[in-house]
């Protein structure tokens, strides 16, 4: 359906977050793309200049924007994850704006677990610090397909196009042993915008694009998965109508797509029952659709008359998923209370809430070194670790790395219902054969 | 471009749309906040989106203040009929007769009075969910708040302790006495809210397109002259072709001039604008913490 607008057309969004240490200029660079993209209002400058008057000895303080609370602004720290919006005529941008501190760790992980792009900045008088191997090793992780250097306070070390080569060396001395594919790095000024939205004098040395001009035109088609059609259920859509003839017997599964491609007609597994059947009709409030992709939300009506119910995953026959009740992940842990191994938690994957237990944790990733080390005996807040679990039921999953959606999961604690955990699935040891018999109907 | 492709309103729709069956699916008793307002009408579409060709399976709540625009209300009344909607209104005034919301000495604002009210219905009828039509770009205290917000038994919000959010699993899980506020359409702007409406070719209250009407100039800005704050003898009163952007209370909400009269126009003047729309609401203007000191207190 394209739409008709002559005034403004963004064609797609791309998401970006950004991260660093404090006061590496995070917010102050945000400001600045807000400010020198014209996504800044009047009453929005009106009450920086209100607040610079209170705080900021009359001197207009671009962190101001996105510091929203009042103990952000007391202490001049970012406690949580801000978002931003802003469009030019090419794109429309969602920034998540995540904190540098340790212990906000977990904020960057919700900041960034949609990215398309991260933005790591360094201050170049400080170079590589340990936060910087942090939020690149997290960011690889989660498998952010883009990653954005950004060599900030450039001023303060005069311009030097050595300074800069020499941290671009410091980074590239561990990222082969992070699968990150596209990284680039930016000499640039937040404070005074330099090569931030306008091209710098200060760099005649560095040829490429400027932080917003990469943001633009930056590749992101099909971030999603089209291999492998996966519906997790989330809800059965029974309208029990008794006056309307049509709308009786009608019976529908909807969700969102998390991987591939529907078509009338097609044949599909609807797990955990396992049995075949056949997509009758691709519902939608717009009217039925001969095919839909990730990540359209649908209602599937089947052939069948089968089981399902929430938490179902209707399956393609191609690219099948794993279906297990032992598992190993990476998690990253998100709670004061460390994880012990033997504890039982909430599992929630797709729409499918399951009871597990951590059989045993494999080991914790050194944020220093990037090694992966055997012999924790826990993982405390902001650790990254590989561990075993064994669910109440069997899961029906894709590893993370094929499906960030069918492969990712959060962990709750019983009891007080907090997050504590997000984890990424290691693929299966097996997919499931549908060449068993108990497959047909 | 291949076919596989979903623009940006697309891409919003079907996040907002996985958010609703969420909440249907995860909640026992939901509820959704619809005041006529221009967010409540395209949660209401996305609504249908969710839960079509089946009944809504939520009931539509809102506050009613007493000083709302008398269009709007009209307009919510219907719509909802319209829908086949249960509508569930439950006013500031019955709230104050019954001594659940108590106005300071003076306080002529139904803004405060709005937070007890509201806590009184989530009690009356259980709901443990409530979704609601707040966009993360109007404000700096909504730039910080998740999807699903969780609320304590007090119905507070906790900033510095919200659950983490990651890819699109949301936890709903509750204990008694607890509630969660839903906000699916978190992630647009004001901009894709009207461009949403005309793409889906949705009905809005009239107030939201140019108009003739009576002003009153005050803190800065055009107030509809009305009976509850009548104009004071040295206050500049003029008839003006007006509309208004973003609709809060009758007594608060600043009018724009502005020729707009089409869908079209608006976006066309959005586009060209530079002042947010939250900039004719004198309740933000109050203090640079005023939202987020009502949301701690259970506001939406």
């Amino acid at each position: 359906m394209p739409s008709t607008t002559p005034v403004h057309v963004p064609v797609d969004i791309l998401r970006f977050n950004t991260c660093g240490s404090v006061d590496d200029g995070k917010s102050t660079l945000i400001g600045r793309l807000l400010y020198d993209s014209k996504s800044l209002m009047e009453d929005q400058i009106e009450a920086l200049e209100r607040s610079a008057d209170i705080t900021g000895g009359g001197q207009i303080n671009l962190a101001n924007l996105t510091d929203g609370l009042r103990a952000e602004r007391e202490q001049g720290i970012t406690i949580d994850v801000a978002y931003r919006y802003f469009a030019t005529p090419r794109r429309k941008f969602i920034i998540a704006d995540t904190p540098g501190h340790v212990q906000y760790t977990r904020n960057m992980v919700t900041g960034a677990s949609n990215a398309n792009l991260s933005i790591i900045l360094v201050d170049a008088r400080l170079g590589v610090i340990e936060q910087s191997r942090r939020h690149t090793a997290i960011a690889a992780l989660l498998r952010i397909p883009h990653l954005v250097v950004a060599v900030n306070k450039m001023d303060l070390v005069g311009w030097s196009q050595e300074r800069f080569l020499e941290i671009r060396a410091q980074f590239e001395e561990f990222l082969p042993r992070l699968d990150i594919k596209d990284v680039k790095f930016i000499p640039m000024s937040a404070l005074n915008g330099d090569n931030v939205v306008d091209p710098s004098p200060h760099t005649p040395w560095y040829v490429g694009p400027t932080l917003l001009g990469h943001l633009e035109t930056v590749h992101i088609a099909s971030d999603w998965n089209l291999n492998g059609f996966r519906l997790p259920v989330q809800w059965v859509n029974r309208p029990n109508n008794p006056t309307d003839q049509s709308l009786h017997d009608f019976r529908g599964f909807s969700g969102q797509i998390a991987g591939g491609i529907v078509k009338t007609g097609q044949k599909v597994i609807a797990f955990p029952a396992g049995i075949v059947t056949t997509v009758k009709q691709i519902w939608t409030y717009d009217g039925a659709v001969p095919e839909a992709f990730c990540p359209q939300s649908v209602t599937l009506v089947l052939e069948h008359d089968i089981d399902i119910s929430r938490g179902s995953m209707l399956v393609g026959l191609d690219h099948l998923p794993g279906s297990h009740s032992d598992l190993q992940a990476e998690v990253c842990w998100m709670h004061p209370r460390a994880l012990q191994a033997g504890k039982k938690y909430y599992l929630k994957h797709t729409t499918h809430t399951v009871q597990v237990a951590v059989t045993e944790i494999i080991n914790k990733l050194n944020l220093a070194t990037l090694e992966s080390e055997a012999g924790a005996t826990e993982l405390a807040m902001n650790d990254i670790g590989e561990i075993r679990l064994r669910a109440a039921k069997p899961l029906v999953f894709d590893g993370y790395a094929t499906n960030r959606l069918t492969g990712s999961f959060i962990l709750i604690e019983q009891g007080t219902n907090a997050t504590v955990a997000a984890g990424m699935l290691s693929s299966p040891r097996e997919i499931v054969k549908p060449e068993n018999g108990d497959y047909v109907i | 471009m291949n076919s596989y492709h979903l623009d940006h309103l697309q891409h919003l729709e079907t996040e907002a749309i996985h958010i609703m069956r969420e909440v249907a699916g995860e909640f026992e008793r939901p509820a959704l906040l619809f005041s006529g307002g221009k967010d409540s009408i395209c949660l209401l579409r996305l609504a249908e989106k969710a839960f079509r060709p089946s009944d809504l399976p939520t009931p539509l709540l809102n506050v009613d203040t007493g000083h709302h625009f008398p269009e709007l209300n009209e307009f919510r009344d219907r719509r909802a009929k319209e829908l086949g909607g249960k509508l569930i209104v439950r006013k500031v005034e019955d709230a104050i007769a019954k001594g659940i919301a108590v106005p300071a000495p003076g306080e002529i604002s139904r803004n405060r009075l709005q937070i007890p009210t509201l806590l009184a219905a989530v009690d009356e009828f259980r709901f443990d969910c409530c979704i609601g039509g707040a966009r993360r770009d109007e404000e700096k205290a909504r730039a910080k708040e998740r999807f699903f917000s969780f609320r304590d038994s007090f119905g507070q919000w906790d900033p510095k302790n919200q659950r983490p959010e990651i890819w699109n699993l949301y936890n709903g899980r509750l204990n008694p006495g607890e509630n969660m506020r839903v906000f699916p359409i978190s992630n647009w702007t004001e901009m894709d809210v009207w461009e949403y409406i005309k793409r889906e070719k949705l009905e809005v209250p009239s107030i939201y397109f140019s108009h003739k009407r009576q002003c009153v100039r005050r803190g800065g800005q055009w107030l509809p002259v009305n009976a509850l704050v009548p104009p004071k003898p040295n206050e500049e009163v003029r008839e003006l072709i007006v509309r208004v952007r973003t609709i809060g209370d009758i007594i608060s909400t600043g009018c724009v001039e502005s020729p707009a009269t089409t869908v079209d126009d608006i976006i066309a003047e959005i586009a060209a604008a530079r002042v947010t729309e939250r900039g004719s609401r004198a309740d933000d203007k109050a203090s640079e913490a005023a939202m987020e000191d009502r949301k701690k207190a259970g506001y939406f």
